[in-house]
């Protein structure tokens, strides 16, 4: 039992990759406009190409994860975290599952990921509204609100054309009018209808499931 | 200025506690497949009143426009308006802490899963679904844009360009946003100062 934790704290000691983790996703907080899965090219070279912790599918698979999770999609972070986490310590040796082994370097790995790519980000937008808020009457915020409202519906409805682009080779040509009535479908049952939001992304599934899209 | 029918002299609702703020933000999550958006839109515009249709595009606007993730400044600065840090914290949780919990199983299973085939086309159809609803939830905000100080043509006009940009052309968010803000910051305060001197 002794040597076993001894053992875990040796390898714990060499967490170099939670820092080096930690401190490439602190520097990439701040340029993450539009969301995190901005940043995720530069990632994907980082941790893909550069460090070599995942694989391309190991990779794709957190974001494709994440978003079948209920919840906001920065949740692929974590999944990296984990993933790099666990696999860490399975080249460690640490074999044991369970916190002192590799399900621990997994949890690390997800706190510092989720940690480094939220923090500098989190603290701007709380500071900048509190300081907005103490000047709300002040012309240029005023502007400052009025500017920014077209630009932010922008950036929805390219993610959304992005989104939609997804998964589409070229060669499947034909499929493309199914996905553009699949999503207006959907468009219209939350912008003119009360069904559950729940209900409209069970049929996207259902009509990615029947291969219909 | 003739206060239309809409105004009431009752106080809007809001939140009650931290507490309130955790509960609906947990909720909102556990619906929020795909992008958790809409679900606020829903829950917090429609449903419950916390915002205007106006108010909650200010707000959204400047959760999506400042960098990290969208949700998580939103849900930041809304705890953080009501209730200070205590509140932010609340809310921060709600919107994350079940997610991560369900996601720490997904990926335990997740040797399991990648090997199914349908994974795949069921992901597809929801990223499509996905992107209906985001469009919508964008349209919607477009009512928002009723007493912007740019005007209702300028306003297309900014999200047509940026619009063009970003989807089309593909250039960098970032760069997108730094470029045009100040253009259409500018031509507000530009209008609203005219407008005041008439």
């Amino acid at each position: 039992m002794q040597a076993m934790f001894a053992n875990w704290m040796a390898h714990a000691a060499q967490a170099e990759w939670a820092w080096a983790l930690f401190v490439h996703f602190l520097s990439l907080s701040l340029l993450a406009v539009g969301g995190g899965i901005t940043t995720a090219p530069d990632m994907h070279r980082f941790i893909v190409s550069s460090k070599g912790w995942l694989s391309e599918g190991e990779f794709s698979a957190s974001i494709a994860l994440a978003q079948a999770a209920p919840g906001p999609n920065i949740l692929f972070v974590a999944a990296l975290g984990w993933q790099i986490g666990t696999k860490i310590g399975t080249h460690m040796g640490l074999g044991l599952p369970g916190l002192l082994g590799t399900w621990g370097f997994g949890l690390l790995g997800m706190g510092v990921a989720m940690l480094g790519i939220m923090l500098p980000s989190s603290v701007l937008a709380i500071g900048l509204n509190r300081w907005l808020a103490q000047h709300e009457k002040a012309p240029l915020v005023l502007a400052l609100k009025a500017g920014l409202a077209p630009l932010a519906i922008a950036m929805l409805l390219a993610t959304a054309w992005l989104l939609l682009g997804t998964g589409i080779a070229v060669e499947h040509i034909l499929q493309h009018w199914r996905t553009l009535v699949l999503a207006l479908v959907c468009l219209g049952l939350v912008y003119r209808t009360k069904v559950h939001i729940l209900w409209v992304l069970g049929l996207g599934c259902v009509a990615g499931l029947m291969g219909w899209v | 200025m003739i206060p239309s029918a809409k105004m009431s002299l009752a106080p809007s609702p809001k939140p009650q506690s931290p507490l309130t703020l955790f509960v609906v933000f947990n909720a909102i999550a556990l619906q929020g497949f795909g992008g958790v958006l809409p679900v606020i839109q829903r829950e917090m515009v429609e449903k419950r009143a916390w915002f205007s249709q106006d108010a909650f595009l200010h707000d959204w606007a400047l959760a999506q426009i400042l960098p990290g993730p969208n949700v998580v400044n939103f849900a930041l600065m809304m705890g953080d308006k009501h209730f200070g840090w205590r509140g932010a914290c609340a809310a921060l949780a709600g919107i994350l802490l079940a997610p991560l919990c369900i996601l720490t199983l997904i990926l335990l299973l997740y040797q399991s899963l990648a090997t199914q085939p349908h994974m795949a086309s069921a992901l597809r159809g929801l990223a499509i679904a996905s992107a209906g609803l985001i469009a919508a939830s964008a349209l919607k905000m477009i009512a928002g844009l009723r007493g912007n100080s740019l005007g209702l043509r300028w306003a297309l006009a900014f999200i047509g360009v940026a619009f063009v940009l970003v989807a089309l052309l593909r250039l960098p968010m970032v760069a997108v946003v730094l470029g045009l803000a100040p253009l259409a910051c500018a031509l507000a305060y530009f209008r609203r100062t005219r407008a005041e001197q008439c």
